[in-house]
């Protein structure tokens, strides 16, 4: 038999499923311990790891390349924007939008949710308009809306959501009014998983003039995002849940709505020419990128997207839905266990709660034993509220994690009932 | 650093079942108080003859750590004055938060079973959270208080 290859990157069967043992070697963090015991390591949902590749390509451009970028005429400019704008071209492919005009560069999911709703919903709405989220949302598809309605006279309108933890399509349609004027939804949710059927919600706006935006930060690290497919509006993501580096994500934006929005924030970068009576504002994406970007995470960005897509989403999905699969069959197994969210399409998030111990002290023991998940409300507290816990345990998985962790967790709330429970 | 050290029997013992846990309708004073990290909630009722707390019950939910630190603290306070009480505070705060603490912990009693607790930072607030709603309650404070 032949060595197993030093990296993911190596070429693999397309078919093949992922060999998990040649991944985890690419991920250094993966390696250590905590307390004495292997890190296993299942709070994938708030922030993923990143691998060798990443971290290099981000070492590797302040070793070699860094000049700012769009500016100087020099050569290490001209490389550092080459980089740059590589970059945003390998995000145009990776969610096949039609045009790098309609990617923009921002600190992540939350700021791109902000920008549009300073930027697109600010300007147009009034008393008596009306915003439409659902009830899974993470505050960062919340508060921005709320912020827009406080500052407009606008209303916040909810879709409500079943036991499982979906949202209610019959219900979204009798809340669509003539006064709607922007659906805004989770693709998939953080605080349980539940992968929303967004074509579904899309098309009932779009046949009304509605546009659609979605919160894709949990969604673009799991599965096959195809934005000319989905014809939402826009979308945004964060890089540090896919592999890639904190304080970079993107907000896509339909090229014809971003031509119409103003400037977001003003300064360099975002100017065609100032003067003080009049400022000619740049082209499409720069006038939203005011001010030197975070060129080194636009770079790991764009490394990430490389490592995912020579994985395969759909590979990666496969593996995912496998460990969910298994981590629900196994949790089922401990008394007093109970699942917050059921949804039948579920990303790989396994969100519970188990009686009489509070998640924070589950918390506290399972990291005793190198078991790194989240628990609390999961920046959802509607969601917290909707199952009438003020907290709820979370394991999410990535491709990168075992059955044997699995099974490391499960062993760990052993633990933890034999202690409390 | 054991689990033990945090999970003393006499915690998992508060925990399991808390002492003065009530409403307390005729309560003189009563505070509520908040940990948004975790989502503890609860609320302290004080009865008080004069100076004296002659009566102390808490009622909410949280984990095991904030449950049985006010389950605790309401064993330890009944029939204490005022100030007596803030002096225990003081101890307490000192006790949970500072590495350098010199408080006496067999001079706390059975709260000195929270003494585990500093070694692990992220659950200082839960300990601590019913001390300053009590506190709260004692002066009459009107917004809830907060450990963010």
């Amino acid at each position: 038999m032949s060595a197993a290859p030093h990296s993911a990157l190596a070429p693999q069967s397309v078919q093949a499923p992922l060999d998990v043992a040649v991944i985890r070697r690419d991920f250094p963090i993966l390696a250590r311990t905590v307390r004495g015991k292997p890190l296993t390591y299942l709070d994938n949902a708030a922030s993923s790891q990143r691998p060798q590749v990443v971290i290099d390509a981000i070492s590797r451009y302040y070793e070699t390349t860094h000049a700012n970028v769009h500016r100087g005429v020099h050569t290490l400019s001209q490389q550092a924007t080459d980089l740059f704008e590589g970059a945003r071209e390998k995000v145009r492919r990776f969610l096949n939008a039609r045009s790098t005009r309609e990617i923009i560069f921002v600190r992540g999911t939350t700021e791109a949710v902000n920008l549009v709703a300073q930027s697109y919903a600010r300007p147009r709405l009034g008393p008596g308009d009306e915003i439409l989220i659902s009830w899974l949302e993470h505050h960062a598809n919340i508060v921005p809306w709320q912020m827009v309605c406080e500052q407009t006279g606008a209303t916040l309108k909810v879709i409500p959501i079943s036991q499982a933890g979906e949202v209610d399509f019959d219900a979204f349609e009798r809340l669509l009014s003539p006064r709607t004027r922007l659906l805004a939804l989770a693709h998939v949710s953080n605080a349980l998983g539940t992968i929303v059927p967004v074509e579904r919600f899309i098309r009932a706006a779009k046949a009304r003039g509605i546009p659609v935006l979605l919160d894709g930060a949990q969604a673009v690290p799991h599965l096959k995002v195809d934005l000319q497919a989905l014809d939402c509006d826009f979308y945004g993501f964060s890089g540090h849940k896919m592999c890639g580096p904190t304080g970079i994500g993107v907000l896509y934006g339909r090229e014809a709505l971003l031509r119409e929005m103003p400037p977001w924030q003003g300064g360099g970068d975002m100017i065609l020419a100032v003067s003080f009576t009049k400022t000619i504002y740049n082209d499409l994406p720069y006038k939203f990128e005011a001010g030197t970007p975070d060129i080194a995470g636009v770079i790991g960005l764009g490394a990430a997207i490389d490592y995912l897509g020579s994985l395969g989403l759909d590979r990666i999905a496969a593996a995912e839905h496998d460990l969910l699969a298994y981590a629900t069959q196994e949790l089922s197994a401990i008394p007093g266990l109970r699942f917050i969210g059921t949804a039948r399409d579920k990303a790989a998030v396994a969100s519970f709660t188990v009686d009489g111990i509070h998640p924070h002290d589950l918390g506290t023991i399972l990291d005793h034993e190198g078991v790194a998940i989240r628990t609390g409300h999961h920046c959802a507290m509607p969601v917290m509220d909707f199952y009438g816990v003020p907290a709820t345990a979370r394991a999410s998985f990535a491709f990168y994690n075992t059955r044997d962790e699995i099974d490391r967790l499960v062993a760990a709330l052993q633990v933890a009932r034999e202690m409390l429970g | 650093m054991d689990l033990k050290d945090l999970y003393r029997d006499i915690i998992v013992d508060h925990n399991r079942h808390p002492r003065n846990f009530r409403e307390m309708p005729d309560a003189d004073r009563h505070a509520d108080g908040y940990n948004p990290l975790c989502g503890d909630k609860l609320t302290v009722y004080v009865k008080l003859d004069g100076d004296r707390i002659s009566d102390v019950s808490f009622q909410g939910s949280g984990c095991a750590i904030s449950v049985a630190s006010a389950s605790l603290l309401t064993e330890s306070i009944k029939g204490r004055t005022v100030p007596e009480a803030e002096k225990l505070f003081q101890s307490m705060h000192e006790l949970l938060t500072r590495d350098d603490s010199t408080v006496d912990v067999t001079s706390l009693g059975k709260l000195g079973a929270l003494s585990g607790v500093r070694e692990f930072p992220a659950r200082v607030k839960c300990a601590s959270l019913c001390w300053h709603t009590l506190d709260a309650a004692l002066h009459q404070q009107q917004e809830p208080v907060k450990t963010e």
